[in-house]
């Protein structure tokens, strides 16, 4: 069971990147950015599926529904990589909003709907996902199942 | 039997051909995430619907073979394609679903929307 409830200390970055970007391809830029680094610490395919997915899915809604899509504004993409596991900040401008009004889209009710479908795909790949108390802010965490096997050799 | 259906357009997302009245869309890009690209591949999956449309009852096959990563925003251009064929009262088949893509329509549950088949040649079959 994930909580909502938003700590300050919860996935405290240490040395994060941060970058800012203004728009959709300044945020692939970013996120590209993160798969390098993912790939540079040896994590798997499927876990680099999961993680892309979600910061993709956070970053668009950030975007699009935090800053309104205004250029003027800017989402703060911060991340640290080790190898055990992947913490993602991303925070923008917006006067935020409260997951828990957002209609289940796996609701028999919500399925054709072509939109709302981003955070139950992070809650879904992400073993963590909070946002803040104003709901601006969304903190997610991947643990890499790979770190407690031995590297092979070579 | 098949034709190129895809010419005249600026920087197709896809490849279509034909295969005796069903109409076959091969999405191009590896991976569809950035919104650009997104509202390319409605926009151009619209115009292949609107001309077959007009020659009879749109049968539809989307193969995402080549598609290993995708967001929230490309399933909403599935169901607004799904929901336009069928008010044209056509049909749509997906077919060729990696099993990484494929989990995400589980979690979604438009696989239960959704008619999802293996092989192309299996989307094709049950439209003919």
């Amino acid at each position: 069971m994930l909580s909502l409830q938003y700590r300050e200390d919860w996935g405290r970055i240490l040395e994060p990147t941060v970058t800012q970007v203004r728009d959709l391809t300044q945020a692939r830029r970013a996120a590209e950015a993160l798969l390098s680094e993912l790939a540079r610490q040896g994590y798997g395919e499927a876990t680099v599926f999961a993680i892309l997915l979600a910061v993709e899915e956070g970053l668009n809604n950030a975007i699009r529904h935090g800053n309104g899509s205004d250029r003027s504004k800017t989402v703060e993409f911060a991340y640290e990589v080790s190898s055990e596991k992947t913490v993602v900040r991303i925070t923008d401008e917006g006067c935020g909003f409260k997951p828990q009004n957002i209609p289940d889209p796996t609701a028999d009710e919500n399925l054709e709907k072509p939109t709302g479908r981003g955070i139950t795909l992070m809650r879904a790949y992400m073993d963590e996902v909070v946002f803040s108390e104003r709901g601006n802010e969304n903190r997610m965490v991947k643990w890499n199942p790979e770190a407690s096997k031995p590297r092979p050799e070579n | 039997m098949s034709e190129d259906a895809s010419e005249g357009v600026q920087n197709p997302r896809m490849d279509v051909s034909f295969f005796d009245g069903v109409v076959l869309v091969e999405l191009k890009d590896r991976k569809i995430l950035d919104e650009v690209s997104i509202m390319q591949i409605g926009e151009q999956l619209n115009a292949v619907l609107q001309k077959i449309a007009q020659e009879g009852l749109p049968r539809f096959v989307v193969d995402f073979t080549n598609v290993s990563h995708m967001s929230s925003s490309a399933l909403g251009v599935l169901i607004t394609l799904h929901k336009r064929i069928r008010e044209k009262r056509g049909q749509l088949r997906l077919c060729c679903i990696q099993p990484a893509i494929y989990e995400i329509f589980v979690i979604t549950r438009l696989n239960e929307i959704f008619q999802i088949r293996q092989s192309r040649q299996e989307a094709l079959d049950s439209l003919s």
